[in-house]
């Protein structure tokens, strides 16, 4: 979220392109719109990354649908084996939640690291997904918690993997007449994880950040494991075989600094005013292990 | 094509026709004259045009004042008055917290949301609320101070403040090509 700072140098012009708003009150008003206008149509959620892009004019759509006038959704609740989240609720309300610091502390813990207080007040969980800039943190922790997006369009909902969702920079799964309805994140999978961020300063994008979920068996044994990196290559990255390294371990050091080694290798980041390739590489790997640690740690002390 | 809006700005409803892609901060700026409210930076980074939107701190230069139709806007002017300064207001003037001034509607604001969510916050707490805030002089030292002193300020049972009772010259302030006295 914010215009990223290197795009302040082509800020001639502070005023977005005109277009057309609108301000659905119901989600098939809102999906019925967007087939309408086809291509042509932005979703605006909370605003705070795509209102800057407007004003950039790096975004220009002729068309603004509005999903805040749109009741129900934004909420956070449990449902059979799995949380479900609202697209619309706000940062703030994550980071605020007691049910998700008890059910998936990973999602506060990293809505907490993202931007500024005034910016996550308005701040979106579907938007900062939905946007899918490869330097926002929440796709991280659906890829690392194994996810499911609901995708809502006008033949009704779809259910889409977050491993799947991510395609490109700014590129998802949803087609041009369909939106993100629900977050859903399974609950028994994963069951602990942590996320784990570089800044370079408060309030700017991460130099790079990992998200990773960890589930124990009574035996203490990695049974399950999803790590997503921030910033790491052209999209969210699922770090695959550091995610099998991992399972059938008990987490130790050992195999905890082998599996950030692999995540370090399969990421792909670019250099930029935030540092070199080599150097967000080795960060990846540091902290893969600090993501992986928390996770490992938070995971024994539900043990028996 | 314009569009209606209501807004209920520091109490009062107003009515307004805007196009859609007027943001909020220059709504209250050019429609309605409250220029307390600052543009710094213009792309969601200084928090010198924070306001409460529904009670909540925002950065108005990130949303459109279509969005606010119906809502309710608190800006630097609500805040406190010249004559009656707000605690916190009051704490940034005893404790220095500014120089130049320009980012502190905005940090008053942002104060301001902290203390209605915590008022006892600690040092590590009021520097995250501050986070969205952006000051070019103080070094922040003495922001932090303020804002210790406002939650002080703004406990229950403490008395309240007016302006008269502070080392304050009551002239009023002339421009320097209005000054009779040879510069």
């Amino acid at each position: 979220m914010c215009a990223p700072r290197a795009l302040l140098v082509l800020a001639g012009q502070m005023n977005p392109r005109p277009f057309e708003y609108h301000a659905p009150t119901t989600l098939k008003e809102a999906v019925s719109l967007l087939k309408r206008y086809k291509g042509e149509a932005k979703l605006l959620a909370g605003g705070q990354s795509l209102i800057p892009l407007m004003k950039l004019r790096i975004a220009a759509p002729a068309h603004l649908i509005d999903l805040n006038r749109v009741g129900s959704l934004a909420y956070i609740k449990k449902e059979d084996g799995h949380i479900a989240i609202g697209p619309l609720t706000r940062m703030a309300d994550l980071e605020a939640s007691q049910d998700l610091r008890r059910w998936c502390p990973i999602i506060p813990e990293c809505a907490t690291s993202i931007a500024d207080p005034l910016v996550r007040n308005l701040g979106t969980i579907g938007g900062n997904v939905s946007h899918a800039d490869p330097a926002n943190d929440m796709p991280a922790v659906m890829v690392a918690t194994g996810a499911e997006l609901v995708a809502a369009g006008p033949g009704g909902t779809r259910g889409i993997a977050a491993e799947e969702f991510f395609l490109d920079t700014f590129t998802t799964a949803l087609k041009e007449d369909e939106l993100l309805a629900e977050l859903r994140i399974p609950v028994a999978r994963y069951a602990d994880g942590a996320y784990a961020k570089l800044e370079r300063q408060a309030g700017d994008f991460g130099i790079v950040g990992v998200a990773a979920s960890v589930r124990l068996s009574g035996d203490g044994k990695c049974a399950g494991c999803g790590i997503g990196l921030t910033g790491a290559g052209p999209t969210v990255v699922k770090a695959r075989k550091a995610e099998v390294a991992l399972v059938g371990s008990k987490g130790d050091p050992g195999t905890v600094e082998m599996a950030s080694a692999l995540a370090s290798d399969e990421s792909s980041p670019v250099a930029d005013l935030r540092g070199s390739e080599e150097y967000k590489r080795e960060m990846v790997k540091v902290m893969t292990k600090r993501a992986l640690s928390s996770a490992v740690k938070r995971a024994r002390s539900r043990l028996p | 094509m314009k569009v209606p809006i209501n807004v209920e700005v520091n109490g009062v409803k107003r009515d307004a026709e805007v196009e859609p892609r007027k943001l909020l901060v220059q709504f209250l700026r050019e429609n309605l004259g409250l220029t307390g409210t600052h543009v710094g930076c213009d792309t969601t980074n200084c928090g010198a045009c924070a306001v409460l939107l529904d009670g909540k701190a925002v950065k108005s230069c990130s949303v459109f004042a279509v969005q606010a139709d119906g809502r309710r806007v608190t800006t630097i002017e609500r805040i406190g008055t010249a004559e009656e300064l707000h605690p916190i207001q009051l704490a940034f003037w005893e404790k220095h917290g500014l120089q130049c001034g320009f980012c502190t509607p905005g940090m008053i604001i942002s104060t301001h949301f902290l203390l209605q969510q915590n008022p006892d916050p600690s040092e590590e707490e009021i520097r995250k609320a501050l986070s969205g805030n952006l000051c070019r002089c103080t070094g922040y030292t003495k922001i932090i101070e303020s804002v210790k002193y406002a939650a002080k300020l703004s406990k229950k049972g403490a008395a309240p403040i007016r302006r008269q009772q502070r080392r304050v010259s009551k002239t009023p302030y002339k421009k320097p090509s209005e000054s009779t006295h040879a510069l």
